[in-house]
């Protein structure tokens, strides 16, 4: 078998594997994996930033916020001491991308200016300014006690219990479920469009960007053009991801788009291997499905306490195994999952040669002498 | 007027506080380019030392062991995890101590759990009123304490060996290797000072009139470090100082007039600081004082 025909094959496989989930898995996998199809969309917008354009940034949780936060009130109607501008629910969810994408944009005259981990720290600013704004603009987001997201609804289609039922095979499809396919079309159309970006003329741009301004500047990139677009459209997909969060949560709230989650996406980057699509939806998958996981099965698992048990919990032992592996992958395995020489996992992250970042260096470098750069020097 | 007095005062002494965080902060990222994000946990890690034994070690001895504790994990952060990577840029480092700052935070948190830790220092909450002006105690010494402490530093910078050494390392590195300087020696030397600042500037952050110590302390303490060095210049000690107070001050004023700002919503304290920052870094890209970056061709 060549390795085309298994990679398509093992991914006809998955796709079946991913349609046919909601038929056998309960509420709490569903809900599982739909925070990790958000976590995977806003990864892979961390990634095209950090891992591919080589822009630092902590602030990914404020335009995940932001996505959230603009659907809810694009979809949302004026009740009570709330305003909302009631547009039909997509409308409203493609307007909260645009204006994540806005924001992005609007960020650009400080991107503009700095450069590595003066922007990192510049745009760690934008969390705290974010968590000021989401508690007192409460007439928009509901301050510190939230505000409930309107259900998606696709031209009648509703994404909730009912209107219309239904029943496959005897499951009756709830909002998860619906949910659930909503958020596989979300993830694979993420995935397609920031792959087309990257294998084209932008991706080289960036990565050129990453590796050295000065010379992706000579070579006739405009540099402040693509590092203002790279933020654009990495904020546009943490808006997506926020959008689809906003629906899965069902109610928002200031305290879950902290300082925290920007450390959560980072994480997700790195464990997945900076650079590459594929690892940062990998890396999404562990960081939010670990602790839920753990969470689930602490009873069976002898290590873990309950809760209110001293010991340590679920929720903790999660954070220090991900903290833990921040450290180790970049101590021990900078390529991090994309590059780990299992091989399924080769099938899985096929490496491509337009971005360096992904392994093609040093194959094509061991026959030179020239010394293969590693990953880590190159955020 | 009083309360403006009042507000000066406090938000000196706090911008003191500020400065002793800002000023390991940028010690570390002076020598070794390291942006280190474990910086809250280790001061977190001071305050909890403290407040776990004074009672049977009494407050002295309790803050000799902070001081031992953060300054022996600071240098097992510098030296044993970083100088692995020490050829890295400062992203991937700033990343290796964000995940080192994940793992102690979450184990300090644990640690904590549903106590109420109080710091158990002698002053408590006395207050002195001076002509109508009103500053906690604790806050007179720590503005003392760090005003020694500072000069103390840059005397050390100024006139010592090592002092001469470090400046050397910011300027050149290699150009230090080559004059016999041993670059792993003065790095060791900036973590064990930056975790000594943050075990002092822990117990003064966490005291009266603080709430005490929970596991928020070390992302407050970040939050106000992060601001204070950046607006300064990260590669730079006066960066530091003049950011610390500002952001001390910028906090203190904008608690105090609440009333008066009211149109900006509630709890603007925290926030204000990062507000300043980024105009700040909008008109000079590398903070107040730090060294602008040239682009050599």
């Amino acid at each position: 078998m060549s390795d085309r025909v298994r990679r398509v094959s093992l991914g006809v496989v998955a796709a079946m594997l991913a349609l046919a989930a909601p038929l056998s898995l309960t509420a709490f996998w569903l809900q599982t994996g739909l925070f990790a199809m958000a976590a995977a969309i806003g990864a892979i917008g961390l990634t095209v930033l950090v891992g591919v354009a080589g822009q630092l940034s902590l602030g990914h949780a404020f335009f995940v916020a932001v996505g959230a936060y603009g659907y809810a009130f694009l979809a949302g109607k004026d009740t009570g001491s709330l305003v909302g501008a009631g547009w039909p629910t997509p409308v409203a969810a493609v307007g909260a991308v645009a204006l994540a994408g806005a924001a992005g944009a609007l960020f650009s005259p400080i991107t503009r200016r700095l450069r590595g981990i003066y922007l990192g720290l510049a745009s760690l600013g934008l969390v705290f300014l974010g968590q000021h704004i989401w508690h007192n603009a409460s007439a928009v987001t509901g301050g510190f006690n939230g505000r409930d997201v309107a259900p998606f609804n696709l031209l009648g289609f509703s994404f909730t219990a009912t209107d219309p039922e239904v029943v496959l095979f005897n499951v009756p499809y709830g909002a998860l479920e619906r949910l659930w396919y909503l958020g596989l079309a979300l993830v694979v159309l993420s995935y397609w469009y920031a792959r087309n970006l990257l294998a084209g003329r932008p991706g080289r741009a960036l990565a050129g960007m990453r590796d050295s301004e000065v010379a992706a500047a000579v070579m006739g990139v405009d540099v402040r053009r693509y590092k203002a677009a790279a933020f654009t459209i990495s904020s546009a997909y943490a808006g997506l991801a926020g959008v689809l969060l906003a629906l899965v949560f069902g109610r928002i709230v200031p305290d879950s788009f902290g300082f925290l989650m920007s450390i959560d996406f980072l994480a997700m980057i790195i464990i997945g291997g900076l650079g590459s699509i594929a690892g940062g939806v990998a890396g999404a998958l562990l960081v939010t499905a670990l602790p839920l996981l753990l969470s689930h099965y602490s009873d069976v698992l002898p290590f873990l306490s309950q809760p209110g048990e001293p010991g340590v919990g679920a929720a903790e032992a999660a954070r220090l195994i991900y903290g833990a592996a921040v450290v180790a992958v970049l101590l021990f395995a900078p390529g991090g999952l994309a590059r780990l020489r299992l091989p399924l996992l080769r099938n899985l992250f096929p490496r491509r040669p337009f971005l360096p970042s992904q392994g093609a260096d040093h194959e094509a470098n061991a026959g030179t002498g020239h010394r293969a750069v590693p990953d880590a020097d190159r955020l | 007027m009083t309360h403006f007095f009042d507000l000066l005062m406090n938000g000196v002494s706090l911008g003191c506080i500020d400065a002793l965080i800002a000023l390991g902060f940028v010690v570390v990222f002076k020598a070794t380019r390291v942006v280190n994000f474990a910086y809250g946990s280790l001061l977190l890690l001071g305050a909890y030392v403290v407040g776990r034994y004074h009672d049977r070690l009494g407050f002295a001895g309790a803050v000799l062991l902070a001081l031992g504790v953060t300054a022996a994990v600071a240098v097992l952060i510098g030296v044993v995890l970083l100088r692995r990577v020490r050829l890295a840029d400062p992203g991937t480092l700033a990343i290796l101590t964000l995940g080192v700052d994940i793992v102690l935070a979450t184990e300090l948190t644990r640690r904590i759990g549903t106590d109420l830790l109080t710091t158990g220092d002698p002053w408590g909450a006395g207050v002195i009123a001076l002509g109508g002006v009103h500053l906690p105690q604790t806050r007179a010494v720590a503005a003392l304490v760090a005003v020694t402490l500072v000069v103390g530093f840059l005397a050390v910078l100024r006139f010592t060996d090592w002092g001469i050494a470090l400046r050397a390392c910011a300027e050149r590195p290699s150009t230090a290797t080559l004059m016999g300087i041993r670059l792993s020696r003065v790095a060791a030397g900036t973590w064990i000072l930056a975790g000594s600042l943050a075990a002092v500037a822990g117990l003064f952050f966490t005291a009266f009139p603080s709430p005490g110590i929970s596991g928020t302390v070390g992302q407050a303490a970040l939050g106000a470090a992060v601001p204070a060095a950046v607006l300064g210049g990260l590669d730079s000690t006066t960066g530091a100082l003049v950011g610390g107070l500002a952001v001390g001050l910028t906090a203190t004023f904008a608690a105090g007039y609440q009333e008066q700002l009211a149109f900006l919503g509630r709890g603007l304290g925290g926030v204000a600081a990062y507000v300043v920052m980024l105009l700040v870094l909008l008109v000079r890209p590398s903070g107040l004082f730090g060294k602008r970056e040239a682009t050599r061709v």
